[in-house]
């Protein structure tokens, strides 16, 4: 007993965005349930709601993001891997009252490009760097990056990351929020629809900090499931609990203070029941 | 603080590396990022002394890598930007020069090199791809003041980078000059240039060296668009060669020299001249693209085609290419340092050049050279 | 036979789902399954029962922005099969 969804209903109100309105178009050869997706929507829905539209700039280094390049209607400039926070800094300087932000994944900004966010961020550059963390270098494969986490399986740590032989990971956002430069940094996560609304939030919070004059970071943790060989389905539970556990997701400095780790957990506990029961009411509006 | 208009507008003494400064501000050039290098870093305190005075910014970067990434950004924007090291530095930028190039973005490059050995890299481009960057070397702190302006201006009419390539000479030898902005023409206007205004407007724009456009656009793809930046460089090569000659009418040996070293050739090669010697010279001014024609007329009816470089030989290729078997070609120049390596050498010294042209003019291209001066010490 | 009232309901853009099934499992009410017929791209498509309350879960999760929703002024009652 299906209902037609082809044609939309008359009397009712639309309920949020179908397609961003900064997205050319909602076409991309993107995997299936990838969450690249959802953390560029969290991005370009919150530079339309802050009505910063027409001074806003980014700076995309290179992954599967990079296709976003071509459908983005924003202004953009390409920057190579591991390079953007740099090319940031440029544009932001000579351009310090538009809104400047950078699209990086997990390989890019922390494995070649470690330097130059930390850089960035210390040197308080009032932009706001963008991390979508799933993990593993998906453009090229999935293999293991600097925010594998132990016991993850990529295409070269098949056996999932061992600390003797691999190392261990390294936590962005953690590293980030200690630093006195950084004014906001987050960690947000798009493994269900409620973690898709914090992380909207979360970058609200950041372009606001950085219209403040401050560093913003906001890191999102995204689903790959054809990196990490699951099914598309299980990606956002996998997410949650290899990923999710380690990079822990929540506000990890706000006003000046770094947050705890024990803080955040506690914090997510709470807000998921939230969450779960104004879903179950009937919105998260 | 001395307005900065006061004090680029006086003659005074002052080193190449603030020449390059107040130059460069002179042409409009609002940002400069760097990291210290020996004999480059004094470039990097000039800009970041006088820039703010005019409302730039000179951003100490934490590598070389970001120095030119901050330019890049700088350029993205529409504003004339630079970055420079030493060839060490350079080394280190490479992807981002092929990549700018390929993005077409105008950036203005200081080469203040240890010696002539970075010819190669500057000329035929250390990084990836069929790209190249025009190459510009002055001869001394005036010529500086010149081709450093000139510099801003073929970048943005070429939308192609300029690399100026200069040396511990050129960086720190004082000359009194005047610094006074020189007008070479229009530019293009730059209407790719990003500021947020367009985004949300269905037609926001993008910088990119992959020759992607925005979707409802054609792109213009990969292979056409590295074929557009090879055509561009052609019509590059065909309009922008520059060299100064002296004494070839009648010469029987031409002597080929860049940058610092040039000076001291020029100067002996006069000398000779005006005891009678049939010699000859040739200096490029841009080292890319070669001023081949030149070079190729200097060596016809010559007995011997004799360059002289600070370095292994680099620049002999192109002079070979361009002799092209007119005449013998023979290197009279080599490697030749300070003890700490950033700087020049005992060859470079009038007599022992008089005595190595003099060698070649008389003895031919087979003669024998006297042998390369040593340093007395090592600094380290 | 029961009643299910349904608060919302939604489009959804046939061509662009890629099949992943996030929007199955992020549904609060569990109104979306799987069809079995196939878009052109070959991926199998999710189908919408009664009872979705709007809420919006589908179209936050969904990474190919196949999804528009919508709420009834006045829920709209569906009789189906006890």
């Amino acid at each position: 007993m299906t209902i037609d969804t082809s044609v939309p209903p008359s009397d009712a109100r639309q309920v949020g965005q179908h397609t961003p309105e900064l997205l050319l178009t909602g076409e991309h050869h993107l995997c299936p349930g990838c969450g690249e997706p959802l953390a560029l929507r969290c991005l370009l829905d919150t530079i339309t709601d802050l009505g910063v539209t027409h001074r806003t700039i980014g700076v995309v280094g290179i992954g599967c993001y990079t296709a976003f390049t071509t459908s983005l209607d924003v202004d953009v400039v390409q920057a190579l891997h591991g390079r953007a926070p740099s090319v940031a800094t440029g544009v932001k300087r000579m351009r310090p009252d538009r809104v400047v932000f950078t699209l990086q994944g997990d390989g890019d900004m922390v494995n070649e490009g470690l330097q130059e966010v930390l850089h960035t961020a210390a040197r308080g550059e009032a932009v706001t760097c963008v991390l979508l963390n799933n993990g593993v270098f998906g453009e090229t494969g999935g293999h293991m990056t600097a925010t594998t986490v132990l016991g993850q399986r990529t295409k070269n740590t098949l056996e999932g990351r061992d600390a003797g032989y691999h190392g261990y990971p390294i936590l962005i956002g953690d590293l980030i929020a200690r630093l006195d430069g950084a004014a906001y940094v987050a960690r947000g996560s798009v493994h269900n629809a409620g973690a898709v609304a914090r992380t909207k939030k979360m970058v609200r919070r950041a372009l606001e900090a950085q219209e403040a004059g401050g560093f913003s970071f906001v890191e999102v943790l995204t689903m790959c499931p054809t990196g990490w060989f699951v099914p598309t389905a299980d990606g956002p539970e996998y997410l949650h609990e290899t990923l999710g556990e380690v990079h822990v997701m929540g506000e990890l400095k706000v006003d000046g203070r770094v947050r705890s780790t024990e803080e955040l957990r506690v914090e997510n506990v709470a807000r998921q029941r939230e969450i779960e029961a104004r879903l179950a009411a009937g919105g998260l509006d | 603080m001395t307005s900065i208009a006061v004090q680029s507008a006086d003659r005074r003494l002052m080193e190449g590396s603030e020449a390059i400064a107040l130059a460069a501000i002179a042409a409009g050039c609002r940002f400069f990022a760097g990291y210290p290098m020996t004999p480059f870093t004094e470039v990097l305190e000039h800009f970041a002394r006088y820039l703010p005075d005019v409302g730039g910014t000179c951003i100490n970067a934490e590598s070389e890598l970001e120095a030119v990434g901050m330019a890049w950004g700088a350029l993205a924007t529409g504003a004339r930007a630079a970055t420079g090291s030493t060839g060490q530095g350079l080394s280190l930028m490479q992807e981002s020069f092929a990549e700018i190039t390929l993005a077409e973005l105008p950036l203005v490059i200081f080469d203040l090199a240890r010696g002539q050995g970075d010819y190669f890299q500057a000329t035929r481009g250390g990084g990836h791809g069929d790209y190249r960057h025009l190459v510009l070397a002055p001869v001394d702190i005036t010529e500086t003041v010149e081709l450093t302006q000139l510099a801003f201006h073929l970048a943005d009419r070429w939308r192609n980078p300029v690399l100026v390539y200069g040396d511990y000479l050129t960086a720190h030898v004082e000359e009194a000059v005047a610094v006074t902005a020189l007008d070479f023409g229009p530019v293009p206007d730059k209407d790719w240039a990003l500021d947020g205004s367009a985004t949300g407007t269905g037609a926001s724009r993008l910088v990119s060296p992959l020759g992607l456009a925005k979707s409802g656009a054609e792109p213009v793809g990969i292979e056409a668009h590295l074929r557009a930046i090879d055509a561009k460089q052609r019509a590059i090569t065909a309009a922008e060669p520059r060299a100064e000659s002296g004494y070839l009418d009648d010469a029987e040996t031409v002597v080929v020299a860049f940058g610092s070293p040039a000076r001291f050739v020029r100067a002996v090669v006069r000398d000779l001249r005006a005891g009678g010697a049939r010699v000859g010279y040739v200096r490029p001014i841009t080292l890319w693209p070669f001023p081949a024609d030149v070079v190729a007329d200097a060596a016809s009816g010559v007995r011997t085609v004799a360059c002289f470089e600070l370095c292994a030989g680099q620049m002999i290729d192109d002079v070979r290419l361009a002799v092209l078997g007119r005449a013998p070609v023979v290197g009279i120049g080599g490697i030749s340092t300070d003890g700490s390596g950033f700087g020049v050498g005992r060859l470079l010294d009038m007599d022992t050049i008089r005595a190595r042209i003099l060698a070649v003019h008389e003895g031919g291209p087979d003669a024998e050279l006297p042998p390369l001066p040593d340093n007395e010490r090592t600094l380290w | 036979m029961s009643t299910v009232l349904s608060r919302g309901t939604v489009t959804l853009d046939v061509e662009a789902c890629k099949g992943c099934e996030l929007c199955i499992t992020a549904c609060p009410p569990r109104v979306l399954t799987m069809g079995t017929a196939a878009n052109r791209a070959g991926f199998r498509y999710p189908l919408l029962e009664p009872g979705c309350t709007g809420c919006a879960a589908c179209l936050f999760v969904c990474p190919d922005f196949c999804f528009e929703v919508f709420r009834f002024d006045t829920p709209v009652a569906t009789e189906v099969p006890a």
